[in-house]
């Protein structure tokens, strides 16, 4: 089997005294959606901070495509071909949408001014694409919906051939239109051979889009499985319990002792 | 080309045509408000407001707090506050007066009033505005103490460094050529004004017509051609009115003798000239056109405006935010500087109170120019009307005679009522 896309070992990182991520290994490969379960501060969005560059690891090893890589900042994970769609979207609400999806990679002109026009050019091109519905491309996104803002977010990834996706709940402010339409989009992304990892809360989309599931509690990894192996409660009790089925493959979070369970 | 398409609405009303000009209804709120203001104060001034002279007047008052508003703007907009512009502007302004007066006739012996003495006093005044400012900053940015803080200690901090570096001492006569960058001592005259004039209606019209054609050439909609036209005509009567203006206030007489006779002529018989631009507001118009520029297509203005609407958004996508703050404050100490030569040669010499409350001149004209304190949202030309709207208020009551503390209370009023008119603006517009 060739090296995963992605491989995080051994990750650790603390917030003054706190085990935010412990020992946790997760990997990625071409074409799959592994999706990343926990409750909230479990460590998942944390986990892949650290991913994107927004934080830096106490110890462990990120490879990627099997050889080892050091990513200290945001553009460090770009040039890795990361991008990350965050929560809180992380948009400027002041600027429009072409300024947004270039944010920090802006199109110059040879006299090294920014390059409006081109830039709304490649925009309209690309929300052409994701978002037909897209007009407002002169107002600020503030003056945008939630899922318009979230075609910009998605739209910034992806415009950049991005290898490795980040989606940190990426359809929590979205309505069920919109929802279909994100999940239509990781489809199409999966087939063209990016590896995304999904946060999210919704068991339900987890089930619908991701390959494989890993699960955190407490900053620990409970276990790893793959989707079609596992039902709604075997993943409820690995989020819940840290107690993990049959089919997984337990982690260093996962509950050991059986008869702790009562 | 695709004018007919996008301009075939049946039946053009006021309001259709209107919104085809895509004009910036806040800014040309803030121009209303501004010709109002001149009017009322030319009714009640018997016609002495809006007299070449009062206008001459007022653009020269205004150069010094609006160079500094524009860089007010980048420091607002990234949300943060300088308190210490006045003080900073002391500081050079003492440094450049010394410089002036000290360093370049005796220790580089050029003697007075040399050409060098000029450039080398501005240069030297303004990278010690930048090195102060990006000291400001590096305190703000990389070792995250308040702006708030870190100013309001340099306003103590700066305004007394002055005292030291001039012993307390009032410095001047400044040099004959440095104080013609202060306004009145230094004017382009009638022809060089009008040539000036032309080449900025050039200007814009070209940029005008580059900007069109650019987005033509994208296939972006463009606006008709009647409204191109209508806004050509409007910037290049302001412009040349400007000019005119200026222009129309003559020389008095007595004085236009002694220029004549210092180049050993007699005055010939009935003849007149007019002052034309003066240099300061010829710096002015440089600044406002440069930050202008870097607002709105550099990368470092791009960041500014990013930054200032969510600063996690613009650390996420990769940029800088401490040394981006550096830069800010850097700009700012630089136009400090900057209006400092324009305050100190106005006066014809540098004395320690200069520039004493400018820092509150300087944000209230950013804040009636529409910058927001919670970041994000700016611009330089409206800071610089504010500049103008401030100084026309205090002037035009002093015209008028109203009492010294009631024109203060009036100008404190006013600038409550302009954020809340911009509040309320914002509201209705969704911005």
């Amino acid at each position: 089997m060739t090296a995963p896309l992605v491989e995080m070992k051994d990750m650790c990182i603390s917030f003054g005294g706190v085990r935010a991520v412990d020992h946790v290994s997760v990997d990625l490969h071409p074409g799959e959606v592994v999706g990343l379960l926990g409750h909230n501060g479990a460590g998942k969005s944390t986990l892949i901070k650290i991913l994107s560059g927004a934080y830096k690891a106490d110890s462990g090893e990120i490879r990627i495509d099997g050889k080892p890589v050091t990513i200290n900042s945001p553009r460090d994970a770009r040039t890795h071909n990361i991008e990350t769609i965050y929560q809180t979207l992380a948009l400027a609400d002041n600027l429009d949408a072409a300024s947004n999806l270039f944010l920090g990679r802006e199109l110059t002109t040879p006299f090294g001014f920014v390059d409006d026009d081109a830039m709304e050019a490649e925009t309209r091109k690309i929300m052409g694409k994701l978002n037909p519905n897209f007009k407002k491309f002169s107002a600020p996104v503030k003056a945008l919906s939630g899922g318009q803002r979230q075609s910009v977010a998605i739209a910034r990834a992806v415009y950049f051939n991005a290898r490795i996706l980040i989606m940190d709940e990426p359809t929590a402010a979205l309505g069920v239109h919109e929802t279909q339409m994100v999940a239509e989009l990781i489809q199409e992304l999966k087939k063209q051979g990016l590896g995304i990892f999904l946060i999210s809360h919704d068991i339900h989309d987890v089930f619908q889009l991701c390959d494989r599931i890993a699960v955190m509690k407490n900053g620990q990894l409970v276990g790893t499985a793959l989707t079609h192996e596992v039902s709604d409660d075997d993943v409820l009790g690995m989020i819940i319990l840290g107690k993990c089925p049959p089919h997984a493959t337990p982690g260093p979070g996962a509950l050991v002792d059986d008869t702790a369970l009562g | 080309m695709s004018d007919s398409a996008l301009s075939g609405s049946p039946a053009p009303t006021a309001r259709t045509m209107f919104a085809a000009l895509q004009l910036d209804t806040r800014l040309l709120g803030m121009i209303g408000a501004f010709v109002v203001l001149c009017l009322a104060f030319n009714v009640v001034t018997d016609g002495a407001f809006l007299t070449p002279r009062n206008i001459f007047n007022l653009t020269i008052q205004t150069v010094s707090v609006a160079i500094m508003a524009t860089g007010m703007v980048f420091i607002i907009v990234t949300r943060h506050i300088d308190l210490s512009v006045g003080s900073l502007l002391a500081t050079c302004s003492a440094i450049m007066a010394m410089t002036q007066t000290v360093v370049t006739p005796e220790w580089l012996g050029l003697g007075l009033n040399h050409p060098l003495t000029l450039p080398i006093t501005i240069l030297v005044g303004v990278v010690a505005g930048v090195l102060i400012g990006a000291f400001h900053g590096w305190l703000v940015g990389y070792l995250a103490i308040p702006a708030f803080i870190v100013t309001l200690g340099g306003l103590l901090v700066w305004r007394n460094v002055a005292w030291f570096i001039t012993n307390g001492q009032t410095i001047g006569p400044l040099d004959a050529n440095f104080t013609k960058i202060g306004g009145i001592g230094g004017t382009m005259g009638e022809t060089w004004s009008w040539v000036f004039g032309i080449v900025a209606v050039l200007a814009a019209l070209s940029l005008q017509y580059v900007a069109r054609r650019r987005r033509a050439a994208h296939g972006f909609p463009v606006k008709p051609f009647w409204a191109e036209l209508t806004i050509s005509g409007l910037v290049s009567a302001s412009i040349l009115g400007f000019v005119a203006t200026l222009n129309a206030y003559e020389i008095p007489e007595r004085r236009l003798e002694r220029m004549f006779e210092a180049r050993g002529e007699t005055l010939p018989d009935g003849m007149t000239m007019g002052y034309g631009i003066p240099f300061s507001v010829l710096l002015l118009i440089a600044v406002a056109v440069i930050m202008t520029l870097v607002a709105q297509r550099t990368r470092l203005g791009r960041y500014v405006f990013a930054a200032g609407g969510n600063p996690d958004a613009a650390e996420l996508s990769g940029i800088n935010t401490r040394f981006l703050t550096v830069k800010v404050f850097a700009i700012m100490g630089g136009l400090c500087a900057l209006a400092g030569a324009v305050a100190s040669a106005r006066l014809g010499f540098s004395t320690n109170d200069i520039g004493t409350l400018d820092e509150l001149r300087v944000i209230a004209a950013a804040v009636i120019g529409g910058t927001a304190l919670s970041g994000g949202i700016g611009t330089i030309y409206g800071a610089i009307l504010g500049a103008l709207i401030m100084q026309s208020l205090q002037s035009g009551m002093a015209m008028v005679g109203v009492d010294a503390p009631l024109q203060n209370i009036v100008v404190g009023v006013v600038l409550v009522i302009a954020v809340l008119i911009d509040i309320i603006y914002r509201k209705r517009t969704g911005e």
